[in-house]
């Protein structure tokens, strides 16, 4: 899968099956649509990408076969549907071949308000571990795009709905140091449902710090490009992630500060098409471009190359 | 002076603080009969008094967070236009954010507080309900956080000291809101902030909720009201997401930690002002007469800072806020 990033996207002649394969995890097709909520967004089934020999697209409702799928950066070859990705396999492939070196991936959370909802925050922590094989919800250290040495910080919509707490918080703080300090280009990929209640106001508090730390990578020069993912909103939305000198969004991302129920509820309406998707905040003049997966690492190149960095 | 002045609800009433109104009602009675019948009852109502006052703070005292967000919403705690009245000597509004619109759920202009020139940036809730629907109910919108930041550059270019008063559920989750860059204008406003050259001051007057509190929260010190909420989310809200139903919000307050003590004790804030017994709306002037004289001393403490210093602390004081632990054993990508 490490070379994924340059092999260009297989034929999309791939049988369509009908019968068999991995139909238990076929989803309606309603992702490009607007009846998306809280309820969809924390479901575990939209975020991973099923295992198994098939799989179906949840915006075409092509089936696909797995092997074509990876090979395609997870995008759906028949209507380029985005499918979420982790933060390990998001590294792997921004990054040229085995360049990604992870960094401060011992961190881990500290429950520190003894919080429980339906479930201890404690209990929770350790089963998005297991399930995620990763401390918390962020993956970053330093590597290479098309032979520039860059600093990555990727958050995991696996984790916890990629929420910020105070490990989030930490490392993404961590890598903007580092990237002010050594005068690299820093890269941030979004993928989160905002700041992280079950870490009360600490959480809040990440925003401010991530931003303060931002505000000094500013000042000395350095370049900073915002990836935004499926989904990003919250207060992750409001703070690094909209501070990025340029900001990408890939296509038919959920961006926003609420979230679209909250809205709903707000406004008593039904919202408009489109509304919070990536295309809809370009138009807007809220993100700079709107990137294929598969160009992302030529246009992230570009801007380093144009930034002089 | 322009800001909005309130009228109290004085039939608003807390369900913990029945006995109270209870009592209450009782002395009233009983001072009336006196005043009408002229026999001595003074013992009585002494007694009554002195009951009421250890009712009263008993009741307080052992005031749980759930509570204590209804006495921060309280319709007749003292907001921004009640201590615009009670503290500034002078206040000159200012409106535009020159870019789209005046918000009136956000308050700015410069102001003479003591002996302080100083730029006011705070959230207005409204008292009454054409007031509150004019304001949001204190949520603002982007065009709000902007004008705010707009206000700060201009108390920075002149050499003004900041003070904020939040009083916010949360920024404005709408649609004009979220196409306007609600989130956008927050970020901002925390990145610059972090770097302003004048001291801030920011004070958690009533409710502090999430983003909205924070995108004018930003300071070198950071105190609440006793009886005020500040968390990164309001309890309701997080109860709708974590147990599916808003009805837990009794809950999520609990689990959230979000009273002024528990705040103070992670360091999310620094200092906090004593409200007058019973809470800030039984007396607005005494919560006014504490709060003016924490700003007060406070902005005379951080003058004493050269700028660098005073800048190099702020960001020293965000950079430690966050509690982690590097005994993770894994390490997979």
């Amino acid at each position: 899968m490490a070379e994924s990033a340059h092999s260009s996207p297989p034929g999309n002649n791939e049988p369509r099956a009908t019968a068999g394969g991995a139909s238990a995890d076929a989803e309606s097709p309603s992702t490009l649509v607007t009846a998306r909520t809280w309820g969809d967004v924390t479901e575990p089934k939209r975020v991973t990408v099923p295992a198994g020999l098939w799989t179906r697209c949840p915006s075409c409702e092509a089936m696909l076969y797995q092997k074509t799928v990876e090979q395609n950066l997870f995008v759906c070859p028949d209507c380029q549907f985005h499918f979420r990705i982790s933060a390990g396999e998001r590294a792997r492939q921004l990054c040229d071949q085995d360049s990604f070196e992870p960094m401060w991936d011992k961190l881990a959370a500290v429950d520190m308000l003894g919080f429980t909802d339906v479930k201890p925050y404690k209990d929770r922590l350790v089963s998005e571990q297991k399930k995620t094989r990763r401390p918390d919800a962020v993956v970053a250290g330093s590597g290479y795009i098309k032979g520039r040495r860059i600093v990555l910080a990727c958050l995991d919509g696996q984790f916890m709905m990629g929420s910020m707490g105070c490990v989030v918080g930490e490392v993404v703080t961590r890598a903007i140091e580092l990237a002010t300090k050594e005068n690299l280009p820093l890269v941030v990929v979004s993928c989160s449902g905002g700041a992280r209640m079950q870490e009360g106001a600490l959480s809040l508090m990440q925003m401010a710090k991530t931003s303060a730390a931002l505000a000094r990578l500013d000042a000395a020069g350095g370049l900073f490009i915002s990836l935004l993912t499926d989904p990003t909103t919250g207060g992750v939305t409001a703070s690094f992630a909209m501070l990025g000198d340029v900001i990408f969004a890939e296509p038919g991302a959920l961006i926003g500060f609420a979230g679209p129920r909250v809205i709903a509820n707000t406004v008593r309406q039904e919202l408009p098409e489109g509304f919070q998707r990536s295309e809809h905040l370009l138009k807007k003049g809220f993100v700079d471009r709107v990137v294929h997966r598969h160009e992302l690492r030529s246009e992230i190149s570009r801007i380093i190359d144009f930034a002089g960095k | 002076m322009t800001a909005l002045q309130g009228n109290m609800q004085p039939t608003y009433e807390l369900e913990f603080e029945r006995p109270l109104i209870r009592l209450e009602k009782q002395i009233e009675e009983l001072e009336a009969s006196m005043r009408a019948g002229g026999v001595d009852i003074g013992p009585e109502i002494r007694r009554l008094r002195e009951s009421h006052t250890a009712m009263l703070r008993k009741i307080y005292e052992g005031l749980g967070p759930w509570n204590t967000v209804k006495v921060a919403r309280h319709p007749g705690r003292p907001q921004t236009g009640d201590y615009l009245r009670l503290m500034f000597k002078e206040f000159t509004e200012l409106h535009g954010d020159r870019h789209y619109g005046d918000d009136p759920a956000m308050i700015t202009g410069f102001g003479r507080l003591g002996s302080h020139k100083v730029m006011l940036i705070a959230h207005q809730k409204g008292k009454d309900t054409k007031q509150r629907i004019a304001c949001n109910f204190g949520m603002a919108h982007p065009e709000g956080y902007r004008k705010a930041l707009l206000k700060m550059k201009l108390a920075e270019k002149f050499n003004v000291p900041v003070v904020t008063l939040i009083d916010t559920p949360g920024a404005y989750p709408g649609i004009g809101a979220e196409e306007r860059g609600q989130a956008e204008a927050i970020a901002v406003n925390l990145r610059e902030m972090s770097r302003l050259r004048v001291p801030i001051v920011s004070v958690i007057i009533g409710e502090g909720g999430s983003g909205g509190a924070l995108g004018i929260g930003v300071s070198d010190r950071t105190a609440m009201m006793q009886y005020a909420w500040y968390s990164v989310i309001s309890p309701e809200a997080c109860a709708a997401i974590l147990w599916k139903t808003g009805a837990e919000a009794e809950k999520a307050a609990e689990a959230l930690k979000i009273t002024a003590a528990d705040n103070l004790k992670s360091g999310t804030v620094d200092e906090v002002i004593e409200e007058p017994l019973g809470g800030a709306h039984r007396n607005p002037a005494v919560a006014a007469d504490r709060l003016e004289k924490w700003i007060t001393q406070t902005i005379r403490e951080l003058k004493r800072f050269k700028i660098e210093n005073l800048m190099e602390k702020r960001f020293e004081k965000l950079r430690g806020l966050g509690d982690v632990t590097e005994a993770a054993g894994s390490r997979q990508t």
